[in-house]
């Protein structure tokens, strides 16, 4: 769970209006400034850390649903189908 | 099991209950999948059905043993392309997700939101989403979703590297502005600054 705190760092470069901040991001994925080495690999690993905390989320949202239970709807429907003479 | 060897016939109950009961487990992951790709429960659901009841009807032409998961997938995909309900939902949700997104970002010390990123994801191009969905979520290899979707390795490996910067890019700007201005416009604009980005070179 530590990964999903450190999500709260996405915030910090956001909501700059319409000059929106993808180029930083993409800087410190693509090319790190020559000038700025140091810099560059920490971001690298913010960038990273912030995938992680974005695919764990994504997970989360898939398996939300995975585990709810099965509505009696699509078992009723299979079990119509079921039948061989076709009572549906 | 020799039951399998005689699966050419259409009636078979022994071979039938094998399907069903590994169909019956797939249907929670079938909701899942049909929940990124409608956004809406109800749709979703009555779109997993469909797929479910499509798959059952092909179940001859199914082989045993094989991925039934990846199978059911494409089955699911395809329905849902098939009824245009792309169309409908893009324009259902950029209002939507606009509204909700603004809403969200309030808190600059809030983590990611299910919610946020539920909408965040809406906002992908659709191809891009269902990659990321499949590979990230789904628990699916980049081949078999390429057998999904019916396309390229390759084509989805770059959908989802692209969709992964592009769902950083939205997070990251809040979504879009918060005062004036149309929220559409913006929400456009990151989308564009993102695939230029991740295109360029």
């Amino acid at each position: 769970m530590r990964n999903l705190a450190l999500t709260s760092s996405i915030y910090k470069f956001g909501r700059r209006g319409r000059t929106l901040r993808t180029t930083g991001v993409e800087d410190m994925i693509e090319h790190v400034p020559m000038e700025d080495q140091r810099k560059g690999a920490a971001s690298l690993d913010e960038a990273r850390l912030r995938q992680q905390a974005i695919g764990v989320k994504l997970r989360q949202m898939f398996d939300e649903v995975v585990n709810e239970p099965i509505p009696d709807e699509f078992l009723d429907i299979l079990r119509k189908a079921e039948k061989p003479s076709g009572e549906r | 099991m020799s039951e399998a060897q005689v699966g050419r016939s259409p009636i078979d109950p022994v071979r039938d209950e094998v399907f069903r009961k590994e169909l019956v487990t797939l249907i929670p992951h079938l909701r899942a999948f049909a929940r990124t790709l409608t956004g809406d429960p109800t749709a979703a659901d009555d779109l997993a059905q469909d797929a479910m009841m499509k798959a059952w009807d092909a179940r001859v032409s199914f082989q045993l043993g094989t991925n039934m998961k990846a199978w059911t997938f494409m089955i699911l995909r395809n329905q849902f392309y098939s009824e245009k309900r792309r169309s409908w939902r893009q324009s259902q949700l950029d209002q939507e997700a606009a509204e909700r997104t603004l809403v969200a970002v309030d808190d600059p010390e809030a983590p990611v939101a299910l919610d946020e990123l539920r909408m965040s994801l809406a906002m992908l191009p659709p191809e891009q989403r269902e990659a990321l969905i499949l590979v990230g979520a789904g628990g699916f290899a980049y081949e078999e979703a390429a057998d999904i979707c019916g396309c390229a390795v390759g084509t989805v490996k770059s959908r989802v590297s692209r969709a992964r910067r592009a769902l950083q890019a939205i997070l990251e700007s809040g979504g879009y502005e918060r005062d004036g201005g149309a929220a559409g416009d913006a929400m456009h604009a990151i989308l564009a600054d993102a695939e230029r980005l991740s295109t360029q070179r």
